[in-house]
């Protein structure tokens, strides 16, 4: 029996602004208001507000909060000082990737996790598992927040007049405690988009009041609402990657090249973290015999790789490797892909290598991610 | 949204025209167009190829997905559209005028193919 989709605390200003809505994982959300390729031009160029609500949030707090991360996650959540942000990872004991996540540590004591809402529930039970021991507790907080973001070259200036934090001094990466339009919030600067922008964690009553305010604001700026679809070629242009996608169960930071956010230097439960001595093995592995890569892919033509499309050598169609992800770049003005290939290919500029369109060879140039860097 | 009284439909969302000299029009519906979203490639038949009703002749590429494109009748194609091949996004904007596809001479010795009427189509996807 499948459940009925869960709905965010937007979900009638959505369906009242037109938006198209999909499910995701488990959640009814706007895919797009109208032209998804408008709206990732709105957060290139101005700015685009989000209903990001699916989001998981699980909430840590205790003396031993930050030993119990620093023991669970891959990173050194220890070192992160209150204010702050980290991205990182939660993996399995053989150094498989459960999820990638950012932790705010609010404050001495408490942190909040944000996974993605496809592996919530999975979080919440290792945190929970690996807690035994530590003086912290873990707290599902999914139902409390809401969760919305507002992304783009206007977006401090659009929130600037809303709020009473100092954006000036909020950093990239960091989160602190405010209000926006007269109700509270946490207001980090983090996003999934590529561009400077902001994610700001309200209660799940004060939502509405918060979308339209930042709707009100930005009128004159030309924010507009933005759905999933233009997150996803939001992130993929950024070379940001989706879980799923290019990261699996199957998948160790290392095969990722993702390896900088392992921390083997842990100064706390001496130095203990799981998934610690699969991830030293793989981290070798990498060293002596790279894996497959993960790099980007131009299209020369104009169709379009999809996620599990073969890479292959042009010449003689040898399987080389993988797509993971690909989509028509609005900003490229050419289809892109993220694809895992042999690393005798993974050099940008390799030539002869070809994506499997639907049993037809289709010319890609190897590129290195990601695809488009703002300019600051 | 209402779908033109004076085209008949295919259930793989395709409008013809009624066929002037044996010609009809070719194109998808507006319903089709907004499933896709943002059409930013369009694959067409070639002047001269034969299509069968019913049967691939082309596919249209969005951001989310790859669609195939099926002829509605079968025929000889007479004209492609190219002003669609230069800018696929008139699919989404005007889907039953600029954003035509292909003309076919439509043979007539083919079965007749099942198409619906707008009614009948609209009712089909239930808007």
């Amino acid at each position: 029996m499948t459940e009925a989709p869960r709905r965010t605390p937007l979900d009638a200003l959505h369906r009242s602004l037109g938006a198209t809505m999909t499910d995701f994982a488990g959640w009814d959300m706007p895919l797009r208001y109208g032209s998804e390729r408008e709206e990732h031009q709105a957060v290139r160029t101005r700015a685009g507000l989000f209903d990001l609500s699916h989001m998981g949030e699980i909430s840590l707090t205790g003396p031993q909060a930050a030993e119990l991360l620093d023991f669970a996650l891959v990173g050194n959540l220890s070192a992160v000082k209150p204010g702050r942000a980290r991205y990182t990872m939660i993996c399995d004991e053989r150094g498989g990737i459960l999820d990638d996540l950012i932790v705010y540590r609010l404050a001495e004591e408490s942190f909040l996790v944000v996974a993605n809402a496809s592996n919530a529930q999975v979080v919440l039970d290792a945190l929970t598992e690996r807690a035994k021991g530590f003086d912290a507790a873990v707290a599902d907080d999914r139902e409390n927040y809401a969760l919305i973001a507002v992304q783009g070259p206007e977006a401090a200036g659009i929130l600037g007049g809303l709020t009473d934090a100092g954006l000036d001094e909020l950093k990239y990466y960091a989160g602190l405690p405010g209000t926006v339009a007269g109700v509270s919030a946490l207001i980090a600067r983090t996003g999934y988009t590529g561009e400077d922008g902001f994610e700001l964690f309200t209660a799940p009553g004060d939502a509405e009041t918060v979308w339209t305010a930042l709707t009100e604001a930005g009128r004159d700026s030309g924010l507009v609402p933005c759905g999933l679809s233009c997150r996803d070629t939001l992130r993929l242009e950024a070379g940001m990657p989706l879980y799923g996608h290019e990261l699996t169960t199957g998948t160790t930071p290392f095969d990722a090249g993702l390896g900088r956010v392992v921390k083997f230097e842990k100064t706390t439960n001496g130095g203990r973290f799981v998934g610690r001595e699969a991830l030293l093995a793989a981290a070798e592995r990498a060293g002596a015999a790279p894996p497959r890569r993960l790099v980007g892919l131009v299209a020369e033509g104009r169709r379009v790789p999809r996620a599990g499309y073969p890479v292959v050598a042009a010449g003689d169609g040898t399987l080389i490797g993988e797509v993971t992800s690909g989509a028509p770049s609005p900003t490229l003005g050419k289809p892109v892909a993220m694809a895992y290939v042999d690393p005798g290919y993974a050099e940008p500029g390799t030539p002869g290598v070809a994506v499997d369109i639907r049993g037809s060879r289709e010319p890609y140039e190897v590129v290195a991610l990601p695809f488009y860097k703002r300019q600051r | 949204m209402s779908n033109p009284q004076q085209l008949r439909y295919s259930k793989e969302h395709e409008w013809l025209t009624a066929a002037e000299s044996g010609v009809s029009t070719v194109g998808i519906t507006r319903h089709a167009a907004d499933a896709l979203g943002d059409v930013v490639f369009v694959q067409l038949p070639e002047v001269g190829d034969t299509v069968t009703a019913g049967e691939p002749c082309g596919e249209l590429e969005s951001t989310k997905s790859v669609s195939d494109l099926y002829a509605p009748v079968s025929g000889e194609i007479t004209e492609v559209n190219q002003d669609v091949v230069d800018d696929p996004a008139l699919v989404n904007s005007a889907p039953y005028e600029g954003g035509w596809l292909f003309k076919v001479k439509v043979d007539e010795g083919s079965p007749e193919p099942e198409l619906l009427t707008a009614d009948e189509y609209t009712a089909f996807t239930g808007n």
